[in-house]
């Protein structure tokens, strides 16, 4: 490496200032209540501040004894609501991202093959609705999707239908909201992939016979792999927990555990339970977390 | 490109663009809607500027934005010192005990779902009141350290990929003309880097003021943010304030956005002419 004379000359003492902030900063704000989170899961609901018992208790003078309630686990795994909504869950995170997918292809590619003053004003677009506020632009979609909605007056008065459609608190407003929120997560990485292609690649197997869309199945769609992968993982893995756009859209049926979660919180004061759904998503999401972290070091290391 | 696949590229770019854009567009045009009913245009009485007088006199909505905007400001600071240095370590540090750790830490709260966040920091603060007294209760304090906890993982990765397309030559001849490394820091690095810090700092600030799950979680009792108040307020509806609220968003990060890119552009402009 060029710089390790300029490393060497930064003190020991310096560098491990450098690193020791954050690292502990991280240490104590994330990975600390994840070990919290775990251990009252494994406690009982109690009437008290903070609603929960303690794992260790005296017995006698001098003997600690710790007691794991799996309870809670008990409880979610012969409880259906909880299997359900964890599997509802991640169906409508798959499927949300296969259709930010279908969306967000082919306008990142757009945007990587528009002429260079056109691709700023484009990206621009695109990042300017991941700055404002998603309650906000959730909230939109009550105004569009409601009965007496802008959708449902526009179409009754051009008199394509007569009754007013129910599309808000159903499943599809909730598909909706998610795709169109998470949309700019899925696009911004695969752009940041294409724009690396190498585009006389195509050109070249376009001269080898090859037909447009063959040589874009054979060669742009290989190559931007890590582009897909890496965007569909920052739509999937927050789009398994979202709490805001089924409470919003989805109405009162929309089973989806980043709900549960949060009714068992608040609305039932039962901390342990919610812990455990805690403990509970965050193994599912682990892997996928590892995943997306290696497709992440493959991408800058390919950049190099 | 050939024709055929241009016209499709550009027929994807424009349903795409209005799929983005519908939406809010539709809040700007409903926020001057006279009529209540917020959807329903009233044509004999709008356009008018009068939910524009009654946001501005809502002393809740005005409350909420001061605690939302102090708690930003402050979070964007702090999130932009150590993100910085977390991004400085990464990419400029190749070797060093907890390299792995560092890395999957900054990296994790970007995806991580929000509320297991929130109830994971709230346990946290819960258990040192317990423990050691501090942080007595929950309110704008607990709430910026949460904040801060995310937001610096998007300044680290924002820092992180400035630098990883730094010329390090710069700042090799200051050290070999004699300068310390806290001084190459901030006479060579630091302005250069500069454009990225203020883009994370407006990136961490914007993650705090629009905040709603980690905010419910760690906050107290009289420190709502305006998320929470806007959640509240909208779970019973759409409301002609909120639409007023959403435009006044839209037009502030417009502005902001569009003058940090022209700013930038220039600024890039100006460093290849003098290269």
């Amino acid at each position: 490496m060029r710089h390790t004379a300029f490393l060497e000359r930064f003190g020991v003492s310096g560098r491990g200032l450098v690193v020791a902030l954050p690292y502990l900063w991280l240490l104590l704000f994330f990975v600390v209540p994840f070990v919290i989170v775990l251990k009252i899961s494994f406690a009982d609901v109690d009437l008290a501040i903070p609603p929960y018992t303690s794992l260790l208790q005296w017995e006698g003078a001098n003997e600690l004894s710790i007691r794991l309630n799996f309870n809670n686990y008990a409880f979610l795994f012969t409880n259906e609501l909880y299997i359900k909504a964890l599997l509802n869950s991640l169906l409508v995170a798959f499927v949300s991202t296969l259709f930010c997918i279908v969306i967000g292809y082919p306008m990142a590619y757009g945007i990587a093959r528009a002429r260079p003053k056109t691709r700023n004003i484009l990206l621009l677009l695109v990042i300017l609705p991941f700055w404002t506020s998603l309650l906000l632009r959730v909230y939109a979609w009550i105004g569009l999707l409601k009965a007496n909605g802008v959708i449902n007056n526009a179409l009754m008065s051009l008199g394509l239908i007569h009754e007013p459609l129910a599309m808000l608190y159903t499943p599809f407003a909730m598909y909706v909201g998610i795709v169109y929120s998470y949309l700019p997560f899925f696009i911004l990485p695969l752009y940041a992939n294409l724009e690396k292609m190498d585009w006389q690649l195509l050109e070249a197997a376009e001269d080898l016979g090859c037909r447009p869309w063959q040589a874009f199945y054979k060669i742009t769609l290989p190559l931007s792999r890590n582009g897909i992968l890496a965007g569909s993982m920052l739509v999937f893995i927050p789009a398994v927990g979202e709490f805001v756009i089924p409470a919003l859209l989805g109405g009162p049926n929309a089973l989806m555990i980043g709900r549960i979660l949060w009714d068992e919180f608040f609305s039932n004061r039962a901390w342990p339970v919610a812990s455990a759904v805690a403990i509970l998503l965050l193994l599912l999401l682990v892997p996928f977390m590892m995943w997306y972290q290696s497709i992440q070091a493959r991408e800058s290391a390919g950049a190099r | 490109m050939n024709d055929r696949r241009s016209f499709f590229v550009l027929t994807c770019l424009a349903f795409g663009f209005a799929f983005l854009y519908v939406p809010i567009l539709s809040m700007v045009v409903f926020s001057f809607n006279a009529s209540k009913l917020v959807t329903v245009w009233d044509s004999v009485n709008s356009p008018t500027l009068k939910w524009y007088h009654a946001l501005l006199g809502n002393e809740e909505i005005l409350d909420a934005a001061w605690i939302s905007l102090k708690v930003a400001v402050i979070n964007a600071s702090g999130s932009v010192i150590l993100g910085t240095l977390a991004g400085f370590a990464l990419s400029r540090f190749t070797r060093f005990r907890g390299r792995f750790t560092l890395n999957a830490m900054t990296t994790a709260p970007l995806v991580m779902p929000e509320v297991i966040t929130g109830l994971s920091l709230l346990l946290l603060f819960v258990a040192l009141e317990q423990l050691i007294g501090w942080p007595a209760g929950r309110g704008i304090t607990t709430m910026t350290m949460g904040h801060m906890t995310f937001s610096m993982a998007y300044v680290t990765v924002v820092v992180q990929s400035r630098l990883a397309t730094f010329d390090t030559s710069l700042e090799e001849a200051a050290m070999d003309l004699g300068a310390r490394p806290l001084k190459v820091f901030f006479v060579i690095t630091l302005p250069i880097i500069f454009p990225a810090i203020l883009s994370g700092w407006l990136l961490a600030f914007t993650l705090s003021w629009d905040d709603l799950v980690i905010s419910s979680f760690t906050s107290g009792p009289g420190s709502s943010t305006l998320p929470m108040v806007v959640f509240s307020k909208v779970r019973l509806g759409v409301s002609p304030e909120i639409n007023v609220l959403a435009t006044l968003t839209i037009g502030f990060v417009t502005l902001i956005i569009v003058c940090v890119s022209v700013w930038m552009s220039r600024a890039s402009r100006l460093d290849k002419a003098s290269a």
